[in-house]
């Protein structure tokens, strides 16, 4: 009984993990400015690693958790060079 | 010895979270926590002045339940989706805390709450602004910050 | 190593169930304000959804669901939630700061400006559009 419903909640929250990702995506294609789009971006690597969270659960593994940590660091590092490369142009200065 | 001394506990704590919670890693772990707060050191950031930590819980209990309640203000105001009646603006708030891990905690907490994101501190006359989602009531905005969080941050950043 | 599901009991179950779907819940809709939102500046809001409970709701799900399954304290994910707690605001402020420079620099209406033109927000006249 227990793991029909903690079946059920992960596939039904996975698939609302993947729209936002497709929705996110939508608007990272459609722009209209520079911002909106790396926005888009952060927004969709925020979902993929709550998207492996939950794949930590369905599957009752530890190892999705390093790889939703790296998954942020990484997504943290990349957004802050577009802003910066917004801000100036250049990424180092 | 320890120019850091909570950035090296919490540094042991991470090393511990992510492997296990034994003596081996407790050393290990503490290890590189005190290599790590030297290197720290040696950049020589501003020492934050902690008055009254304990009321350090209380700031965070009050902004975990604020973000909750505008979870649900934004999020119900996406899924209603009319957009008449509803302002969105730029606001001016003048500040008086000057400590930069005060400022820096404010920034935070502010812009982890949905509906509102700071955008610019200006140093010279200590003042920010911000946008705000759901721009109501200037006044009850700039209330809010100032008696809610800023006097808390001004009693623990004394 | 492997923690099935199947192992736990209904209350914890519900629980985990609970959080992670308005975790989730709050993920999309977040997204869908960020399609729908009119400007910018209204559209840096809704993402702030998916960060905050967001992530709240399901890295709590995962740390119920490991606890209850390896009968030991998990609580590692809470890295996770403190970490994008810590870096969300560094990346939406650096945003905002281009954003508003940039409309600045396009004199667009509607951009608060506190000062004059600045130096580096000044039409450059020395380039010119003419080959």
């Amino acid at each position: 009984m227990s793991a029909v419903i903690i079946y059920t909640a992960v596939a039904i929250a996975q698939f609302m993990l993947v729209v936002a990702m497709a929705i996110a995506a939508v608007r990272m294609f459609r722009g209209p400015r520079a911002q909106d789009r790396i926005i888009g971006l952060d927004t969709i690597y925020i979902n993929a690693m709550l998207l492996l969270v939950t794949f930590g659960i369905g599957t009752g593994r530890v190892i999705y958790f390093e790889a939703a940590l790296v998954i942020g660091l990484l997504g943290f590092v990349s957004t802050v060079a577009l802003a910066k490369f917004l801000m100036r142009g250049e990424v180092i200065e | 010895m320890l120019p850091y001394p909570i950035l090296t506990i919490s540094l042991t704590l991470m090393w511990m979270l992510l492997n296990s919670f034994s003596l081996g890693h407790l050393i290990l772990g503490a290890l590189v926590a005190v290599f790590a707060s030297w290197a720290m050191a040696s950049l020589r950031p501003d020492k934050p002045k902690l008055k009254k930590w304990y009321l350090l819980p209380k700031l965070f209990f009050i902004v975990l339940y604020d973000i909750a309640r505008s979870n649900l203000a934004v999020a119900w105001l996406i899924v209603r989706g009319r957009t008449e009646g509803r302002k969105a603006g730029f606001l001016t708030i003048p500040l008086e805390i000057e400590d930069r891990t005060a400022l820096a905690l404010l920034a935070i907490i502010l812009t982890s709450t949905p509906g509102s994101v700071w955008m610019e501190y200006d140093s010279y006359d200590g003042s920010i602004l911000m946008h705000v989602l759901d721009l109501k009531d200037e006044e009850d905005w700039i209330a809010t910050i100032k008696g809610r969080y800023e006097k808390l941050l001004m009693e623990i950043f004394a | 190593m492997i923690y099935p599901a199947a192992d736990l009991s209904l209350p914890v179950a519900l629980a985990v169930a609970f959080f992670l779907l308005v975790g989730a819940a709050l993920a999309l809709i977040g997204a869908i304000g960020f399609l729908r939102l009119p400007s910018f500046y209204e559209r840096l809001h809704a993402p702030a959804l998916g960060t905050s409970w967001g992530i709240g709701g399901i890295m709590l799900a995962s740390m119920i669901y490991f606890t209850a399954a390896s009968s030991r304290l998990v609580i590692h994910e809470i890295l996770i939630g403190l970490f994008v707690t810590v870096t969300t605001p560094v990346t939406f402020m650096l945003l905002a700061r281009a954003a508003l420079h940039r409309d600045r620099t396009a004199r667009s209406h509607g951009v608060p400006r506190k000062y004059p033109i600045g130096p580096e927000e000044r039409p450059r006249e020395d380039i010119s559009d003419e080959e």
